[in-house]
């Protein structure tokens, strides 16, 4: 999809959108190790030894900053020409420990994805870094790409990651008051009521509607007596 | 701040007073992209205003020109615009959620309702995702119908925003012909996929159904009529004085600004930077067709106005190659694992019968891994960011909405001009609420 490459897609062939990926298995855990050759220019110098950079489908690269080095990193591929950020979410890996990263990460409850997009190279790199359930801090973006503004507010508002030094860290989707963040995987789907099931039909109600008086079901049981 | 914050709902994500405000939350507030650099079009001597100096009215979520439950915030100094702020969430359903419970076979369903103004875009970008982690390559025909779709869709997006847009400029007459020219599109769709809207129609793996028979007259009568009548429009609209008067010059926004948040499609197009996925990252077979990255000049709303009109044509352009070129063969893959057996074959096999059953209980099993697709849709770079942890339900799905980040446009565009303008604007950010609240 990228056009990360020394691969140029492979060249024709209405299929080779899609089928980029193929040459390496999509994702696999036991491939995740080896020390991926990354093509000239997509990385400033030395940068894929030292982050554990690892291909991943679709053509990308993905690099796995530790938490302290994650601001750092992203800066460097800002000023190697990733201009902009074109998208930044929240992963919640809780029941799905054992995904694939690379040697020397180790896997924490949540993961911060951001994706950059570099106009002059041509191609796009993904950083993920993990996050820790007790301390779910990350640094903000907003300095590096004022576009990140929005996006960190839904990936707080979903899964309470906090960004450290954001402008205005509130929720952005979710009412202010709302209790959770919806995404996490410990939140529950939830479901509405069906309105009219429990209410019992219309001879049941006339005999019931003293005792629905004195307790008033949920789900409003007494607004049709 | 306090009384503002408590008679509404919104509370701490409302626009505060400006002497509740810190100086960097005024400037973002104000527009001021990169932080530090106080914008040259006065934001320094805006900040010295006192409050009863200024006003904060809402515009939204019920505002007729804001295309939805928008709701926007501006703080005035009289006629002014200072600072904005976009507040969104109304229409938040947890289409990310929900995701999480369908298959990847039903997941279609799901992300075809967020933008519903170009919801084969959406199908077609899961899609990709999910084909790239399965790593199956589609037959020619495939590719080329989800084109013929794409492009079409593309039609009858930019029709849709030519009919608002005029609407909001006071141009009743533009949103008539908008809608009469978008309908003929949305009817050959219903012919393709029996619906006008939230098709189902692009799946992982390819199509739902073949294109119908005699859909190249049908499309070649689209063709003729939208590219008859977009000349229609230039002398309605593009000629124009008073329609010029109130695009150009206003809403303007940089290329920096515009690249550092994140804005993509026609907006940035509009600063006369050429990025657009098609060709810039072909996906489809987009590298074979011939068609024109346009580009404006000042970033105004007047040169997003002419890119997406003439857009328009080149998706025409596009779509009459298709036309031409269109293989023959198969228009989704024969994996039964993936795709189900049509459905002549389960009467008379078994195993038919069996995978077909499968298909459509269990789903289809993707192998673990993650991926991020993006596509060009109407409204910029839709992507999609998919992990799947091997089981027949994406582990997480994650839309990056064009319009949801080009929202983030708003401050800089409306700071410093007219609330009249504003109308324009909003108008010529073309956000589909339903994609920015997902």
């Amino acid at each position: 999809m990228t056009g990360t490459s020394s691969d140029p897609p492979a060249a024709a062939g209405p299929g080779s959108s899609v089928g980029e990926a193929s040459d390496q298995p999509a994702g696999e855990e036991g491939e995740a190790v080896i020390a991926p050759r990354v093509p000239d220019g997509i990385l400033p110098e030395g940068f894929a030894t030292s982050l554990h950079a690892r291909l991943v489908p679709a053509g990308a690269w993905a690099l796995f900053p530790a938490r302290d080095s994650y601001y750092e990193t992203v800066a460097a591929l800002k000023a190697h020409g990733y201009e902009m950020l074109s998208d930044l979410c929240g992963v919640d890996y809780l029941s799905h420990p054992g995904r694939a990263l690379t040697v020397g990460v180790a896997p924490e409850r949540f993961e911060v994805v951001v994706n950059l997009l570099s106009l002059g190279i041509g191609s796009r790199v993904r950083i993920r870094v993990q996050v820790p359930e007790d301390d779910p801090v990350v640094p903000s973006l907003y300095d590096l790409y004022p576009g990140a503004e929005a996006m960190e507010r839904e990936a707080y508002d979903m899964f309470g990651i906090v960004f450290s030094d954001h402008p205005d860290l509130t929720r952005i989707l979710m009412p202010d008051d709302w209790e959770g963040h919806p995404l996490r995987k410990d939140y529950g789907v939830g479901r509405v009521p069906v309105q009219f099931k429990e209410m019992p039909g219309p001879r049941a109600r006339t005999a019931s509607a003293a005792s629905a008086a004195r307790a008033p079901g949920r789900n409003g049981a007494t607004c049709g007596a | 701040m306090r009384g503002i914050a408590q008679a509404t709902s919104e509370g701490a994500q409302e626009l505060g007073l400006r002497s509740a405000a810190s100086t960097r939350a005024l400037l973002r507030d104000e527009g001021a992209v990169l932080r530090g650099v106080p914008e040259p079009s006065g934001a320094a001597g805006a900040t010295v205003l006192s409050e009863d100096e200024t006003m904060i009215i809402n515009m939204g979520p019920q505002h007729p020109s804001t295309h939805g439950v928008l709701r926007l915030m501006m703080e005035l100094d009289g006629e002014t615009v200072l600072r904005t702020k976009p507040i969104i969430g109304y229409l938040h359903t947890g289409m990310e959620k929900t995701a999480e419970e369908l298959t990847f076979v039903q997941g279609a369903t799901n992300v075809t309702r967020m933008d519903y103004i170009a919801p084969l875009s959406n199908e077609l970008v899961w899609s990709l995702a999910v084909e790239s982690l399965l790593a199956v390559e589609l037959p020619p025909r495939a590719i080329w119908i989800r084109m013929l779709m794409a492009e079409l869709q593309r039609v009858s997006s930019h029709l849709m925003w030519m009919a608002s847009n005029g609407m909001d400029l006071g141009s009743t007459s533009m949103m008539i012909y908008g809608f009469r020219e978008r309908e003929m599109v949305l009817g050959f769709f219903e012919k393709v996929t029996g619906l006008r809207m939230n098709h189902n129609y692009i799946r992982p793996g390819g199509v739902a159904a073949d294109l119908p028979d005699g859909w190249e007259e049908d499309v070649e009568l689209i063709c003729h009529n939208v590219l008859a009548r977009s000349e229609e429009y230039d002398d309605l609209l593009t000629g124009q004085p008073i329609f010029r008067e109130r695009l150009e010059g206003t809403g303007v926004i940089t290329a920096e600004q515009a690249l550092a948040l994140s804005i993509t499609g026609p907006i940035l197009r509009s600063t006369g930077v050429p990025w657009d996925l098609r060709r810039t990252m072909p996906y489809l077979a987009y590298d074979e067709v011939e068609f024109d990255v346009l580009v404006g000049t000042y970033g105004d709303n007047f040169d997003r106005y002419a890119i997406r009109l003439n857009e328009i044509r080149e998706s025409i352009s596009i779509v009459r190659q298709v036309l031409e070129r269109m293989p023959l063969g198969d228009w989704r893959v024969q994996d039964l694992k993936v795709t189900p057996p049509p459905r002549g074959r389960i009467d008379e096999s078994m195993e038919a019968l069996i995978h077909h059953f499968k298909v459509f209980t269990e789903g289809m099993r993707v192998p673990e891994g993650e991926a991020y697709v993006a596509i060009e849709s109407p409204r910029g770079e839709i992507g999609c960011y998919l992990v799947s942890d091997g089981s027949a339900k994406p582990y997480r799905m994650h839309i990056r909405g064009p319009s949801f980040v080009n929202l983030q446009a708003l401050p800089v565009m409306l700071h410093g001009g007219l609330v009249a303008d504003a109308v324009a604007t909003i108008s010529s950010v073309d956000g589909i609420m339903g994609e920015v609240d997902r």
